[in-house]
């Protein structure tokens, strides 16, 4: 009797298969809500990286690992996007790359409020945290079980499967850098007296920043690995490439695969994480950062004297 | 009559609405020389009220209490009820931060809040703005009650009325030092060209305009500190809290910054808290020191009234290693000249002091025209002419210079005569009164200042 074999097994996979059909049923206008601007936008993206022309992307992204990172960084961004050219997966590489960047965006634009949230209430964190620990426990697999139920197969219910994943480490390092600011400063906006939204804006975030941007490295990463994941609920992208190879046991179409993966993994690693350690150990202002990603250069120049004032 | 320092000498006495005064007046201009000496105790009431310029109450804080607990009720009714720090925080388990502190900072003071580590110096300075809530008591600022104000009316408080400057700069690493400077104008929400222009003012007061694009670290400790303060003024608001702003630079930069603080006060007469564990800087700004000590205000005076009366071991501690010499002036230990002999003889017509050993000769206006000696007072007193007699054989210090700096020119044999900015005589000064003055221990002994508070 003291065989686990002889319990009493409850039927636990049958009450949440019940659970997850009737949330299925009843609550289909909520997924197709979710689902709906999440297809807008990835369709948005996959176009515009597939309509680049090949050259046109080497070149814009080496410009940008040189404007984010460092120019080594940008020659090493080129040769690998050629060399994935080259070895014929560049559309899905595109597709692989669009997932992602749906991916970053949502999870900023969701990620970053809801850990501004959390690091300003204790409550909220006491209820977010268990969530976001439970996300970063279940393997990236699980993830697919109740995604697969609940919003189908293909590549938009992959990509709501990478952001799922990706979103913990951002709202995460947003919430702890800014509760990692330091009390002085704190005081002194409160001191010169700022309200809750001035201080948000003009300290807690700017010196957040560094910590933020670390937070989005991890989620690139996160959403990297995941991307691939998914291409066995049917997402397209180089996931798909390697597990077609697999599947017909063609080793060297599967490499093909795993090598553009690990060439454009490094390559997004290497960009974001040079960012969140800005080049000359000065923190950038939020604006600068932000317009930074966009490669507007020249913002935050002293207004009435010359860029160029000479040092004393 | 007492007779201070062993001179006795024929003071004047320039407290003209006093009916001594004028009965000494009557009395001199009633015959030629006459001799009059006159008791200290005048003398004592007139050094307390110039040395002590209280215009007006700017902040006055009553009762303040400040309990670091979830509720501090328990904890208010046992210090209410005699409890000290140690039994609240074994019974309650609540850290007492103040306990029922009162006092006033006069408007144009630095006044100094002075303790050690955990006797809640801060924990008071952080009440006024209220980065610290009080948990009861008053605090008045220009008899507006801070502690009960909403949140509104505090920013606003916070945006004109009071700055600070932090012991660790508290600057934005990721804007520039003038960015940084027109910071509390921008929460105010100061028009960028306007609030720029005031910085560039404020930058070039603590000089450093030259370095106005440059961030924050390329700047060495003092230069920060530099930018904390033009932050802290460039609100133009009238109190200052510096809460150890000096502590964390090094010893020269500190003086320097020390000098510097003073040299702005005179300009912009601010009235400023300036929270110190250092008792040499407390001494060296303070126009006021509070000292701290669990929470609770032990002692508050001028320096010279605490180094003079520390009143408790506690105080008289940091007293124990002050040079003397440097903290108190001429006016502080001369003997004032009280009563007036006019006399109209030839060339001199004028007042003059006399003793036994030395006097003084003035004009109409008070001006030393000359000293005369013990011997000569005889003779001028049975009519020889004062023009012959008086000799300019003396020294004149003035009565704002340290007694390090007395000592210095202090010559045997020569009178010393201690003269205000305007160069008119008022007192005189004697080797024993300096020396008495340097070597007073810190023991508890009688005060010729008078006491104010405690």
């Amino acid at each position: 009797m003291f065989d686990a074999d002889d319990l009493y097994i409850f039927p636990v996979d049958v009450w949440i298969q019940d659970g997850v059909q009737w949330l299925a049923l009843n609550l289909r206008p909520i997924f197709l809500a979710i689902k709906w601007p999440v297809e807008t936008l990835l369709s948005f993206n996959d176009y515009v990286l597939h309509e680049i022309p090949f050259p046109v992307f080497v070149i814009l992204i080496a410009l940008l690992a040189y404007r984010l990172a460092s120019g080594g960084i940008a020659l090493f961004s080129a040769i690998a996007l050629i060399a994935i050219a080259f070895m014929g997966v560049w559309s899905e590489a595109m597709t692989t790359l669009s997932l992602i960047t749906t991916a970053i965006l949502i999870c900023a634009i969701i990620g970053v409020p809801v850990g501004i949230l959390c690091a300003r209430s204790d409550s909220v964190w006491n209820i977010v945290r268990p969530v976001l620990d439970v996300m970063q426990t279940t393997p990236t697999f699980v993830y697919l079980v109740p995604v697969v139920m609940l919003f189908g197969v293909g590549t938009v219910p992959g990509e709501v499967a990478v952001v799922t994943a990706a979103a913990p480490p951002l709202i995460r390092f947003t919430n702890i850098g800014i509760r990692m600011v330091e009390k002085e400063m704190v005081e002194a906006g409160l001191a010169f007296g700022a309200n809750n939204r001035q201080l948000l804006w003009e300290i807690q975030l700017p010196l957040a920043i560094p910590t933020i941007l670390g937070g989005l490295n991890q989620t690139v990463l996160t959403a990297m690995v995941m991307s691939v994941v998914v291409a066995m609920i049917g997402a397209e992208g180089l996931g798909l490439v390697v597990l077609q190879g697999l599947g017909r046991l063609d080793v060297g179409r599967a490499a093909v695969g795993g090598i553009a993966i690990v060439l454009l993994a490094m390559m997004l690693d290497r960009i974001t994480q040079k960012m969140a350690q800005p080049k000359d150990q000065k923190a950038k202002s939020l604006l600068r950062n932000l317009l930074g990603l966009l490669q507007i250069g020249g913002v935050g120049e002293p207004l009435s004297t010359p860029p160029g004032r000479p040092a004393a | 009559m007492p007779l201070r320092g062993g001179f006795p000498v024929l003071m004047r006495n320039d407290r003209r609405n006093s009916p001594l005064h004028h009965r000494k007046t009557d009395h001199a201009l009633s015959s030629l020389v006459s001799l009059a000496i006159s008791a200290a105790g005048p003398a004592r009431d007139q050094a307390r009220t110039r040395w002590e310029p209280i215009v007006t109450e700017c902040l006055k804080i009553e009762n303040l209490y400040k309990i670091f607990a979830k509720s501090p009720q328990q904890a208010m009714q046992m210090l209410a009820a005699g409890s000290n720090k140690e039994e609240v925080l074994a019974k309650t388990g609540a850290v007492v931060g103040l306990n029922n502190v009162s006092l006033s900072v006069p408007a144009g003071a630095i006044y100094m809040i002075m303790g050690l580590s955990g006797s809640g110096k801060s924990t008071l300075a952080r009440c006024i703005n209220r980065l610290n809530e009080p948990s009861s008591g008053k605090i008045l600022l220009d008899g507006e009650d801070i502690v009960g104000l909403d949140e509104e009316r505090l920013r606003e408080i916070r945006r004109t009325r009071i700055s600070m400057v932090f012991q660790h700069f508290a600057l934005l690493p990721n804007k520039r030092v003038i960015e940084n400077t027109e910071f509390g104008l921008k929460l105010r929400g100061v028009p960028l060209q306007e609030r720029r222009r005031r910085a560039e003012e404020v930058l070039s007061v603590v000089g450093l305009s030259r370095w106005a694009f440059h961030f924050p670290h390329e700047l060495s400790g003092g230069m920060r500190q530099r930018v904390g303060l033009a932050r802290a003024l460039a609100t133009d608001a009238d109190v200052l809290i510096m809460d150890e702003a000096f502590s964390a630079l090094d010893p020269l930069i500190r003086t320097e910054m020390q000098d510097e603080l003073l040299r702005l006060q005179r300009t912009f007469k601010k009235t400023i808290l300036f929270i110190t564990h250092d008792f040499q800087e407390a001494l060296k700004l303070g126009t006021r020191i509070a000292i701290m000590s669990e929470g609770e205000l032990v002692r508050e005076g001028t320096p010279q009234q605490i180094v003079l009366e520390p009143k408790s071991d506690y105080v008289a501690a940091f007293t124990r290693e002050i040079d003397r010499s440097r903290l108190f002036d001429a006016r502080s230990v001369m003997t004032a000249a009280h009563a007036v002999t006019r006399m109209q003889d030839g060339g001199v017509a004028g007042k003059f002091l006399v003793s036994g050993e030395a006097a003084f000769v003035v004009d109409s206006d008070d001006r030393i025209l000359g000293a005369l000696s013990a011997v000569d007072q005889l003779k001028a007193n049975s009519g020889t002419s004062l023009n012959s007699l008086i000799s300019s054989d003396y020294i004149a210090v003035p009565a704002s210079a340290k007694l390090v700096d007395v000592a210095r020119v202090y010559r045997t044999g020569q009178p010393m005569a201690v003269i205000d900015d305007s160069g008119k005589l008022i007192g005189t000064l004697a080797a024993e009164q300096i020396l008495s003055r340097i070597a007073a221990t810190s023991s508890p002994q009688p005060s010729s200042f008078g006491d104010q508070n405690v």
